[in-house]
């Protein structure tokens, strides 16, 4: 082993020096050299091999846990396994994700999957729109920023158990805050999470979510906000814009990345609604009009039905749903040298 | 522009009325919280009569606090025992690969990164299924390290407390290394390379220069992921389950939860008992918090 180590040490040497020599002359060649290096020595290519016990454990750890752990779900989808004894893996098909399709009905997958776009669009864009006029508010040159600040973002450090007992008292028809309220003005009470109309149940969870997450689109806005420089701001005012079509016209246009990853991760938070699911309403069945996939994935696979590989089929159109949205967004960042 | 705007409206209207707001949205951000302390030292008689965010003077009480302390005291216990060391590996190696990736210089590591950074994004769902199988039939950490189980006196459930620990510091270790990364980018080359230079091995630098740096970001990380641990439900359900192990989240689900009446001042009392470790993290370490959300 040592042997091997020293002599990789001597060859990486004379390859530094080799490149350290050229280096005031022909980088082209440089290129060249690189391209007609043998497969081998491209894979013990020094650094990769001396850096390895750096980022190889964890690399394993990441490796068994999320990708094998994603490409085995996939292959258990497509058995019909329904959790005694082991999975048969002899004979796959797509009888799981036909089944998806045909189901109709209050809590079927249609039902899921329309209600998950509907939440992360929603509560995405409310986040977005109320998150950047907070934003705007902040940047103001307010006194205590930093206090107001850390206040806006205090829920997000919350967990989605907390505040769903914290929601769950808020939209109490036996005292809550929000039906006290409603009551002075003649309305109610109102039974939000258990609402006859699905619609309602949905917009009182997105509604609570914003709540616990406007203030992270705030941060992330007012960091986009700093970045642009003070010039463009004068030179609007200059012109004689006034304050709106300023924001409109200069500054949103300039928050585009910021947009944009706020966007992803927004989403990623969006489909963790699970836990906040489970702890309002205290059991694996949401009002139908809040089942989203997350929730009916671990309640087709682990519930009383234990139907394993249905669940994980619709597992497996979660992360494609996921994934559609954030491979382009990994790809843009690749392609502006973010990563 | 900020001289200007200050000198523009002083203390006008405009000023007045954006404080206003300001002091709208602490409202709106805090009455959810407010309300749940309020109601958590009301009577059970108390709290239907008064207004949700107002004390309570007659109905003042403590026993919510102490009954929900009880209940959750096994399970807080379980919380810690996870998320401290969960955090403190998924950091390390989140630090370490960064290293690895970042301040060695070799071709392929951004392919490797990616792989590392999508793992952020993968839905819990997407997995629970084959982690529930590794944990139980392939890696039966129950049976495999019984003399501990037997001889620390905690029982076979804490297998899947370890089996949940180890977990999440997979599930970790892409975001670590995300907020390592970009950290570690801004160190000059230069250092590294001079260093390597003198002959200081890769382990040596990391040991000496990269590690010391790192400290304020291994404030920053390791708030994050405390924060994100401790406050995880799914993982905890399907892997621990019920039992002795179940951590504070699970726990809580269930409190003040029965048939016909839901005991809310308990509920909230709980709550923040569940918190508690989170809010003072926040408290204290908001900034750093701040930083991890938006790297």
């Amino acid at each position: 082993m040592d042997s091997v180590r020293s002599w990789l040490r001597r060859r990486i040497d004379s390859v530094r020096s080799e490149q350290r020599l050229r280096t005031d002359g022909g980088t082209a060649s440089d290129a060249v050299q690189s391209e007609t290096g043998t497969g081998l020595r491209r894979y013990l290519d020094s650094d990769a091999v001396e850096s390895a016990p750096f980022w190889l454990p964890a690399f394993l750890l990441v490796g068994l846990f999320v990708y094998g752990a994603i490409v085995w779900n996939v292959v258990i989808s497509l058995t019909d396994y329904e959790g005694l004894g082991d999975p048969e893996y002899g004979s796959f098909d797509l009888e799981n994700y036909r089944l998806m399709l045909q189901e109709t009905g209050s809590y079927s997958f249609t039902n899921a999957f329309v209600n998950t776009i509907v939440l992360l669009v929603a509560f995405t864009l409310v986040c977005l729109v109320f998150g950047l006029v907070v934003a705007i508010l902040v940047d103001r040159d307010i006194r205590f920023e930093n206090t107001f600040r850390t206040i806006y973002l205090l829920p997000m450090s919350l967990s989605f158990v907390v505040t769903a007992k914290m929601w769950l008292w808020m939209y109490s028809s036996n005292g809550g805050f929000v039906n006290r309220a409603l009551g002075v003005v003649g309305i109610g009470p109102v039974n939000f999470i258990r609402n006859p109309d699905p619609n309602v149940q949905l917009a009182a969870i997105v509604f609570a979510l914003v709540w616990q997450f406007s203030g992270y689109a705030m941060v992330v806005y007012l960091a986009g906000l700093r970045a642009i420089p003070d010039e463009h701001f004068e030179a609007a005012r200059v012109d004689g814009a006034s304050l709106v079509k300023m924001y409109w016209r200069v500054v949103i246009p300039q928050l585009r990345t910021a947009t944009v990853s706020a966007s992803v991760v927004l989403m990623v938070f969006g489909l963790k609604a699970f836990d906040f699911l489970r702890a309002l309403y205290g059991n694996d069945t949401p009002a139908v009009g809040t089942d989203i996939l997350p929730t009916y994935m671990v309640r087709v696979a682990f519930g009383d039905a234990s139907r394993i590989a249905y669940g994980s089929a619709v597992a497996v159109v979660l992360f494609a749903l996921a994934f559609s949205i954030v491979l382009p967004y990994l790809y843009s960042e690749y392609r502006r040298g973010a990563l | 522009m900020t001289d200007t705007k200050l000198a523009d409206d002083g203390l006008s209207l405009n000023r007045i009325g954006l404080y206003a707001v300001l002091l709208g949205l602490v409202v709106f951000y805090l009455l959810p919280l407010e309300a749940g302390i309020v109601t958590s030292f009301k009577s059970i008689r108390a709290y239907g009569q008064t207004a949700p965010f107002l004390p309570a003077v007659d109905g003042f009480t403590l026993a919510q606090w102490s009954s929900a302390v009880d209940q959750l005291s096994g399970s807080l216990f379980n919380s810690v025992l996870m998320a401290v060391p969960a955090t403190v590996f998924s950091a390390l190696f989140g630090s370490m690969a960064a290293y690895g990736l970042t301040n060695i210089d070799w071709r392929g590591q951004v392919g490797i990164y990616v792989l590392f950074v999508a793992g952020i994004f993968v839905p819990y769902q997407a997995v629970l299924v084959p982690l529930k199988r590794f944990w139980s039939q392939w890696v039966p950490l129950h049976i495999w390290l019984e003399p501990v189980w037997y001889l620390t006196g905690l029982g076979t459930d804490y297998a899947g407390l370890l089996a949940l620990t180890i977990t999440h510091i997979a599930y970790g270790i892409p975001i670590c290394t995300l907020l390592f990364r970009s950290y570690y980018k801004s160190v000059s080359d230069e250092m590294v390379e001079a260093a390597r230079l003198d002959g200081a091995s890769i382990r040596r630098i990391y040991r000496r220069i990269i590690l010391p740096l790192s400290i304020p970001m291994f404030a920053v990380t390791l708030i994050y992921q405390f924060t994100q641990i401790w406050n995880d439900l799914l993982f905890a359900l399907i892997i621990v389950g019920p039992g002795d192990a179940s951590v504070i989240t699970q726990s809580l689900i269930g409190i003040g939860q029965s048939e016909s009446v839901t005991n809310f001042p308990l509920q909230m009392a709980a709550a923040f008992v569940t918190a508690l470790p989170t809010l003072l993290v926040y408290i204290f370490f908001g900034e750093q918090f701040a930083k991890g959300v938006t790297a």
